[in-house]
Parts: C-alpha cells; structure tokens; sequence
C-alpha cells in the first residue's frame, strides 16, 4: 500500500475487505458458531476514508498505531474504558484497524457488536466474565462516584434478579441472552467525502 | 455540533478552562436518557462509551485543527501541465533567489543600522526605543517582501497607549511578522531553539517582548507577572497576545487561554485569515521547521492575507469585583473568540491547544463518571 490514500488499488480494498470477513469468522466462532455467517462488509469508500484517517493517526508512518497515538486524540483519551480499549486496538495495523472499526459499522450483526462488548468485559481472554471481571468494568465506568459496596451490591442483586449467581461465570452465549430484543445501537458512521 | 450555543454557559463554582463546557459540543445524541427500572442489561450495556470511543478514532474535533492542507496542483491536462512547469520553473529558478537576494539586503541593512543604534544610543533610551521600532518593522517589511505577501489590513492602526492589549488568532510565526510590519508589537511567545531563538533573546527582547517555556510550570507566574507590569508601562510597546497558545490551520480556532483577559486592560482583537490559494501558511511544527516553513512561503507565489483590527473590548461597567472576574473569566474570552471567529470564519471548538503536548484532564473522564453512576444510582431507586 502506497503512503498516498488515494493510491489504494481495487486489489487492496478486496484485501482489506478479505481480511475483516476472515477475522469476524475466527475470532467469533471461537464462542459461538452462528457468528461466522454474520460476515461484515465494509465499502469502498469507507475503507479510503478510513486510510487517510488512519495515515493521520500514525503519525511516524510506521505503519501501525501506537497507543501513544490513540491518547492523542483527546476524545478517546477522556473515555471511561480507554485504558482497556488500548489494549485492544495498541499496534493495530491497517487491517486490523478496519476490522476493529466494522464492529461499528451499520452491516455488522448485534451478535458481532455484543461480542466486542463481551471482549471488553472478558479481559483475561478465557471466553468467561465473571464477578470480579463486570466490578473492574464498572470501576472503570463509575470512578470515585459510587464506593465498591455499591457496586458491589448493585452487581448483585442484578445478577440474582437476572436468574445469575455471584460465583456464575457468564458466557458470550449468557451476553446474547442478556441482550436479546434490547434496542442496543452501538454505530459509528464513516466521514466519506 | 451546537456551534451557535454558548460556550460557557453558567459560570460554575470552580472555575476552570481546562473544562470548558465541552458536552456543548460533542454529539450527545448518543445518550438518550434511560428510564424504567435497571435491569442486568442496562448494567452490562456498554455501547455509549465504545461508540464515543470508536467515533473519536474515526474522527474528531481536535485532530482536524492541526491538520495541513497541502495545495492541490493543478498541472491536469496538455496545455496546463506545461503552464505548470514554467510556474515552478519561474518560482524556483527567478523569484525563489530574487527573494533570497531581497531578504540579504533587508538583513544587511537593518544590521548595520540596528547595531550603532542599539550600542551608540545608550544615553537617550526615547530616541533609542523609537529607532529600533522602527528598524524591526522595517525588516518585518522585508520579510514580508520575500513572500511577495498580499496583506490586506482592514479597520483602524493600533495606537500606542497604555492598558491595551491586543489578542489574534495564531496560524504561524509569520502572524507576528504580518503584525509586526505595521506596528511594533510586544509579543508574548514560546521560546524557540535554533536561530528563531537568537533573534528572540537579541533584537526582539529590545520591543519588550516576553519569552516562556510551554512545559515550564514556573514560567506562567513569571511571565503573568511581566505582563501585568508591562501594560502599565507609558511608554511599552502595545502588547500582542496569542491566546491559542499554538498554531492552529486557520480553519479552526482552539480555547483562548485566560492570561490576556484578566490583565484588566482593554482587548482589542486581531483576526488573521490566509487564503490557502497558493500555499498554506499554517506552520505545522511537528512536520517542519520554521526554515522550511519560511522556504515553503518563498517559493511559492504569494502569501494572500487579510488582517482585521475589530472594535476594542472592554469590561461592561457596574460589576462588582467577583462577577467581574467570573464574568471576565468565562464570557470575555468567549466574546472575543466569537468576534474573530465570526470575522475570519473559522469554526470554533472547545479543546485547549496545549492537548498537542499533553493529555486531556482526569476531571473530564471523571463528569463522565459522574453522570454515569449518578443515572445509574437514580434507576436503581426506581424500583
């Protein structure tokens, strides 16, 4: 791929494209086996709008961004979850930048976007979120402004109303559950000029 | 983006321009808000925090400030392309030394006045000063010659009095050199390493001008300080005052910092729009030095500009001295912002251009903290 954005060929949008339909069919059928059909596309333009974007972000040019750069945008770095978005997306390079994004996108399926949310949640990676995993989320989320017995209680009684224990660990399937029929809108739209 | 709101609305208790009202203009629409009874799923629902943050990765507000437009050439067909190599040829070969050679006899002149003056004139400090503000404008004008600049200056010359200063919007160094070559500014500025940053320490020191280090936490007082006994000096040069505190790409225009609006003197904005026709005079330094920045304006064909001098600002009368700081502290930058951003037609936004170097404030993570526990304290009484 040249440095130019409007030199991205025909062949490297295919690739790009290739790439975020392979990634969504691995990662997620690893929990769940209907996930691979809901295959994500993102178009053309988006992907060129999403190069020049990302050109800007890699500042050095080296070809993947840091997390130092996604701190540099100060609207991600006042966000609640940015410290555990980085290590998600630190040194994400071209493909897996678009990838990372498609989740957003208004093609990708509630079950693609619920499986980002449970990725968030489930940091150690084992495919289970459990007690303690929501708390530090919720942490993240609540800072100062609520004390951990709060949390700890609203947690509870939640999971117990929900049919859950607190020593339950719950599942992407249990997430899918949790979220059926919620009228969850988790999109980003792509400038394209 | 809610550009006609206010900017800073109600003035809070705890003053603070780190936080200016920034939910004024991030999109907000993303968070209904929720009501009925809390349910695991509105714990678990994550989606308005991973939306904002997957929108600032596409795009944001701060990182289009800083973004350098490169111009578009225009060399597209048979007859124009040739067109297009006499321009760089004329550009490169003929105009590109004749403004080098304009520049040298601007230097070689203003030195060798420059240094009697400044060495002989010892005695008489009025004579002095008078001299050399007039010989600093003068290679101003030289320096402005070697960009064949077309400056446009509209509305009434700055006077020389005391409890004046004057704030414009920031583009690039050669700002205060368009600035300059009409009146001898004091400037306030960042130090600056190489031979900017002899110059500074040398001949510009002599205008009265105040040089600070961004990353130095002590410099603030002592140049709030200087400040402050510079604008009640008779005889000081008129103070000039980017508020920015960075060079934006005259697109955008970042926070104003508060230092130039609680000197208590009159605020005379300046606004500076470049058109970008033949080169971009935004000055990014993160990409380029300043010599480049300047051989990047002397090869091309003209520096186009328009300068404004707008109607003075002054505190309205009758305030006591809290609401006249609160008031001067949150409306005036805002007012006068507005006026230079209404004038040049740049779009504002909330951020503080220190961000380039710096992360955003916890306290900006933490209202959001804030609003989230509290709606979700309140559902969980709803029960």
């Amino acid at each position: 791929m040249g440095n130019n954005p409007s030199m991205l060929t025909q062949y490297d949008i295919e690739e790009v494209q290739e790439h975020c339909n392979n990634l969504c069919g691995v990662s997620l059928s690893f929990f769940c086996d209907y996930a691979a059909k809901f295959c994500l596309d993102v178009n053309q333009q988006e992907i060129v709008s999403l190069y020049q974007r990302f050109c800007q972000l890699d500042r050095n040019a080296k070809g993947f961004i840091s997390a130092d750069e996604f701190m540099s945008v100060p609207e991600f770095a006042m966000n609640p979850l940015a410290q555990r978005l980085l290590k998600m997306v630190d040194g994400l390079n071209f493909k897996d930048f678009v990838a990372f994004l498609s989740t957003f996108g208004p093609r990708a399926s509630i079950e693609q976007k619920i499986g980002l949310i449970f990725k968030v949640y489930d940091s150690d990676g084992n495919g289970k979120v459990t007690f303690n995993d929501i708390l530090e989320v919720l942490r993240d989320l609540t800072g100062s402004f609520m004390s951990d017995d709060q949390r700890e209680d609203v947690l509870t009684q939640l999971l117990q109303e929900a049919g859950y224990t607190m020593d339950s660990c719950l599942l992407l399937d249990d997430f899918i559950h949790i979220f059926a029929n919620s009228d969850m809108k988790m999109e980003v739209e792509v400038p394209v000029d | 983006m809610g550009e006609s709101r206010k900017l800073y609305s109600a003035p809070s208790s705890e003053l603070d321009l780190d936080r200016p009202n920034i939910e004024d203009y991030l999109p907000s629409d993303s968070i209904p808000e929720p009501r009925g009874k809390l349910r695991l799923r509105d714990l678990l629902d994550i989606s308005p925090a991973l939306t904002e943050a997957a929108g600032a990765i596409v795009d944001d507000s701060f990182t289009r400030c800083f973004k350098s437009n490169s111009p578009e050439p225009w060399n597209w067909n048979i007859y124009l392309f040739p067109l297009w190599c006499c321009g760089v040829v004329v550009r490169y070969l003929f105009l590109f030394p004749a403004r080098v050679l304009v520049l040298t006899i601007g230097w070689i002149i203003f030195l060798s006045l420059y240094i009697p003056v400044h060495f002989l004139l010892k005695g008489q400090d009025k004579l002095r000063t008078k001299l050399e503000r007039s010989l600093v404008e003068l290679i101003c004008s030289f320096f402005v010659a070697s960009w064949t600049g077309v400056i446009k200056y509209h509305g009434p010359r700055p006077s020389m009095r005391p409890k004046q200063v004057f704030v414009a919007n920031h583009t690039s160094m050669i700002d205060f050199i368009i600035l300059e070559q009409m009146t001898a500014f004091a400037v306030i500025m960042q130090k600056h390493p190489g031979w900017v940053g002899l110059l500074q320490s040398t001949i510009l020191e002599s205008l009265g001008c105040i040089w600070f280090n961004r990353t130095e936490a002590k410099d603030r007082e002592i140049v709030a300080r200087k400040l402050r006994e510079h604008v009640h000096g008779p005889d000081n040069n008129p103070l000039l005052i980017f508020p920015e505190g960075t060079c934006v790409n005259n697109e955008y225009t970042v926070m104003f910092k508060k230092g130039a609006f609680e000197l208590g003197c009159t605020v005379c904005p300046v606004a500076i729009k470049y058109n970008k026709i033949f080169v971009d005079a935004f000055w990014n330094s993160r990409k380029q030095s300043f010599t480049m920045h300047l051989l990047q304006l002397m090869t091309s064909w003209a520096v186009v500009c328009d300068v404004w001098y707008l109607e003075p600002q002054n505190l309205k009368p009758g305030e006591t001295p809290i609401e006249f700081a609160e008031r001067w502290l949150t409306l005036s930058p805002c007012r006068v912002r507005d006026m230079i951003a209404h004038r040049a037609g740049l779009k504002k936004v909330p951020w503080d251009g220190y961000l380039k170097y710096s992360r955003p404030s916890p306290r900006l993570t933490e209202s959001k903290q804030k609003s989230f526990a509290e709606s979700l304290l309140r559902r969980l009484k709803e029960t």
